[in-house]
């Protein structure tokens, strides 16, 4: 059994297990509980439910709110917006889902007390943008976790899983999970009729523009570590879209969101030289990707391409003219609340440079990629649609259903459904709860049953970091460098170097191609070896062993979707430099990978389109 | 250094080990007060000092390319509903702000238990918790019909 055959192993039964308490957690964790009176809810989280997730920090703004009790916009709205910035490929059916119910979650936020703008002429939301309203939102975490901790029958905190279990008698059904306790070392063994995988998306994949202190002042936040995909994938889910990464336009160092500057504030970018650039690369655009660079808004990607090949063509930097706008108090009062909202810090380095955007326009650059499933992009878990108008070939069981039995998704787990945002994830947390909750009902009493002998050889594997450690350390006088092990921020740095060298990071200017691709997916699988030999000093870097190895199981994912998809559909997100088209012809599909963790190969595979409205 | 913590204010009570999303603010063993165990893996998201009975917790920008001499600081209060930030530029000048967090006392989100219980028809249905009221919209729950659905390029 080993050094650590002592540690505690506690056993949770549940129902309904929500793994991750961000806002899709919290979305499933309230909404099972109107669902299922009866039935045991337990949410489980690594860090504290009361600020976790994305939004931990705050919001300034919700992104995607329909605004129906005007007639502002409506659900094949936002489904012909997403497609259109994620250039035609989303999956329709379940984004028009989100955006049917997105406005019933809103209004409960604002009955629960959070403060929504207003205009004052109309009384309506306060709009930022077409789909954005505005929001004081530092309370927004803590507020849904507030509903969700009165739902909820439990909720751990400070409890990392790192594996799904499957039931021992039926194929391809998920019965539970297990992780440890960051605080007490001990050993979950967490059985579920469902699971609802609501964990985070990847940040740290791809090298970052910061060096040393920096590098926690990543876009999306560091403790987004891919679990969101390596629970399902190690299971075999299908996932899509993983190519699919995010490059963002952002404030310079401190990643400061741009979206209430452009829509709300009216500001503007130029060149070094005080030019317009965009209109520059417009034709040079349209040989790329056609009539997509004719469509408004203009998609995210191409407007990020332009900025890049302004660059390259020496006028840099680019920078947010503000200057005009921050003469009027209102507005200078919206563009630093903005930050202080969400990205203090950005308020920390304008602070510290002396930067005021009243006096100075501030300089903006792309951000390292990032992989996740409810911004302007859509990686993630291929999910069974709604009932009541999903077509056949997307739909195989239960709303917001993986390819696994009893595998749920919400947030950025589920692909395909761009645009969903703080208050889509929730809304699609609910519709998975509401659905894994029929899934029960409808399951009888043929219950899962977990197997001792997975979660006992689980126990080994997830401790064996710490026996490593134990081990090697005796081997060596002092220090971080060992013959025998690698420390979690080692191996994390040489995942993001090779995804950054060869897979499409900033050092190459997001480009990147089959050679590029092959040598990348080598070095990935070497990196894969070398994570049996992890060595973690205390319980906190036990946490960070096992966010690299989720980081590095998505890592291969995107790199093989990256390989599979032979054009460049998201240029200004990432370039094959063998295939620099789009290519309507052989690739206006979605891209389906498998994982077999028996052979540990990946079997990839082409999906068809649904478009629902011209 | 991202957040740091200061010696003559924490008495190490564990707020910051317990809030920070990142499980980076740990107890020293030595002076039983709080520090950042990894400052390259802080957000600066402030969590941890908005949680601080002390003011005990500060921020000063990532050394690779935040200059010295600036301050951001926060004081959020619960029972009052609101958040004040004070911001400090390296060349001295100072901003303010006030911003409402909050329009309900605090622990009064009801549970959903507290709901009406479902009915048989409404598992078959596809609205969820509060639907159709919650939508403010006259005809209910929008839906397609899956004859709308056509596959190809648009």
């Amino acid at each position: 059994m080993g050094l650590f055959s002592r540690r505690k192993t506690k056993f949770v039964d549940s129902d309904v297990l929500v793994i991750g308490g961000g806002m899709a957690g919290c979305g499933a964790t309230y909404e099972a509980r109107h669902w299922g009176r009866d039935l045991k809810i337990v949410c489980v989280e690594k860090a504290n439910i009361e600020r976790s997730g994305a939004v931990a920090q705050g919001l300034y703004a919700i992104n995607c709110y329909m605004g129906m009790q005007w007639d502002e916009n409506q659900p094949e709205d936002h489904v012909r917006y997403a497609r259109n910035d994620l250039m035609g490929l989303v999956r329709e059916d379940l984004g028009y889902d989100i955006a049917r119910h997105v406005d019933s979650t809103v209004h409960k936020f604002e009955e629960w007390g959070l403060p929504i703008m207003r205009d004052p002429e109309t009384g309506r939301y306060q709009r930022e943008g077409k789909w954005q309203i505005m929001i004081h939102g530092e309370s927004y975490k803590p507020i849904v976790a507030e509903a969700a901790r009165k739902a909820a029958t439990e909720v751990y905190n400070r409890i990392m899983v790192t594996h799904l279990l499957m039931d021992k008698n039926k194929q391809n059904r998920v019965a539970g999970a297990v992780g440890f306790n960051v605080r007490t070392g001990d050993f979950y063994v967490f059985r579920a009729k469902a699971v609802i995988v609501a964990a985070g998306g990847a940040s740290h994949i791809y090298k970052p523009r910061a060096v040393g202190e920096g590098m926690g002042r990543t876009w999306y936040a560091p403790w987004s570590s891919a679990s969101a995909y390596a629970l399902p994938i190690e299971v075999g889910a299908k996932m899509t879209q993983m190519e699919n990464r995010i490059v963002l336009t952002r404030f310079k160092d401190g990643y400061g969101p741009v979206g209430a500057y452009f829509l709300h504030l009216k500001t503007y970018t130029e060149n070094a030289y005080g030019e317009e650039y965009e209109s520059t690369w417009y034709e040079h655009t349209k040989e790329l990707v056609g009539d997509y660079v004719d469509r408004h808004p203009v998609p995210t990607c191409l407007r990020n391409h332009a900025l890049l090949e302004e660059l390259k063509a020496g006028r840099g930097p680019i920078r947010m003219v503000t200057k005009e706008a921050f003469q009027d108090p209102h507005k200078e009062t919206v563009g630093w609340e903005n930050f202080l909202g969400m990205t203090i810090g950005q308020a920390v380095v304008w602070a510290s440079q002396n930067i005021d955007p009243k006096h100075t326009n501030p300089e903006l650059t792309t951000s390292e990629p990032y992989v996740m499933g409810s911004h302007a992009t859509c990686s993630g878990a291929w999910a069974s649609g709604p009932e009541d108008y999903a077509p056949d070939e997307y739909q195989w069981g239960y709303n917001r259903m993986m390819t696994v039995d009893g595998l749920f998704g919400a947030g950025d787990t589920i692909g395909g459904t761009a645009h969903k945002f703080s208050s889509g994830s929730y809304t699609e947390g609910r519709i998975a709860a509401k659905a894994a909750v029929n899934y029960i009902k409808d399951m009888g009493k043929d219950g899962p049953q977990i197997s001792e002998d997975e979660y006992e050889n689980l126990k080994k594997v997830v401790f064996r970091p710490m026996e490593n450690y134990e081990v090697g350390r005796n081997e060596i006088v002092a220090g971080t460098v060992s013959p025998s092990y690698l420390l979690p921020i080692q191996g994390l740095q040489r995942l993001e170097k090779i995804m950054d060298e060869y897979v499409g990071g900033i050092s190459t200017g997001y480009m990147t191609n089959e050679p590029l691709l092959t040598r990348g997916l080598e070095l990935l699988d070497m990196l894969r070896e070398d994570m049996d030999h992890i060595g973690a000093e205390d319980l906190h870097q036990l946490q960070r062993a096992w966010e690299l190895k989720h980081r590095l199981i998505a890592s291969e994912s995107v790199t093989h979707h990256t390989l599979f998809r032979e054009e460049t559909r998201w240029p200004g997100y990432y370039y094959r430099g063998d295939h620099m088209k789009l290519d309507d012809n052989d690739w206006h599909c979605f891209t389906l990978s498998k994982y077999h963790r028996e052979t540990n190969e990946w079997e990839l595979e082409k999906a068809p389109v649904y478009h629902i409205v011209d | 250094m991202p957040t740091f913590v200061y010696m003559t204010r924490c008495d190490g009570c564990g707020h910051c080990v317990d809030i920070c999303p990142s499980d980076i603010m740990h107890i020293d063993k030595t002076y039983r007060r709080a520090y950042n165990i990894e400052p390259n893996m802080c957000w600066e998201c402030y969590s941890c000092v908005k949680a601080c009975p002390q003011n005990a917790i500060d921020a000063r920008g990532y050394a690779d390319f935040a200059p010295l001499g600036h301050s951001v600081r926060v004081l959020r209060e619960p029972e009052k509903g609101t958040i004040s930030w004070k911001i400090k530029f390296r060349n001295g000048h100072e901003k303010n702000f006030v911003s409402p967090i909050r329009t309900t006392p605090w622990g009064t989100i009801p549970s959903p238990a507290e709901l009406p219980p479902p009915s048989e028809n409404d598992f078959k249905n596809q609205e969820l918790a509060h639907e159709p009221d919650a939508l403010n919209i006259e005809g209910g729950l929008p839906a397609l019909t899956s004859g709308q659905l056509k596959k190809g390029v648009i």
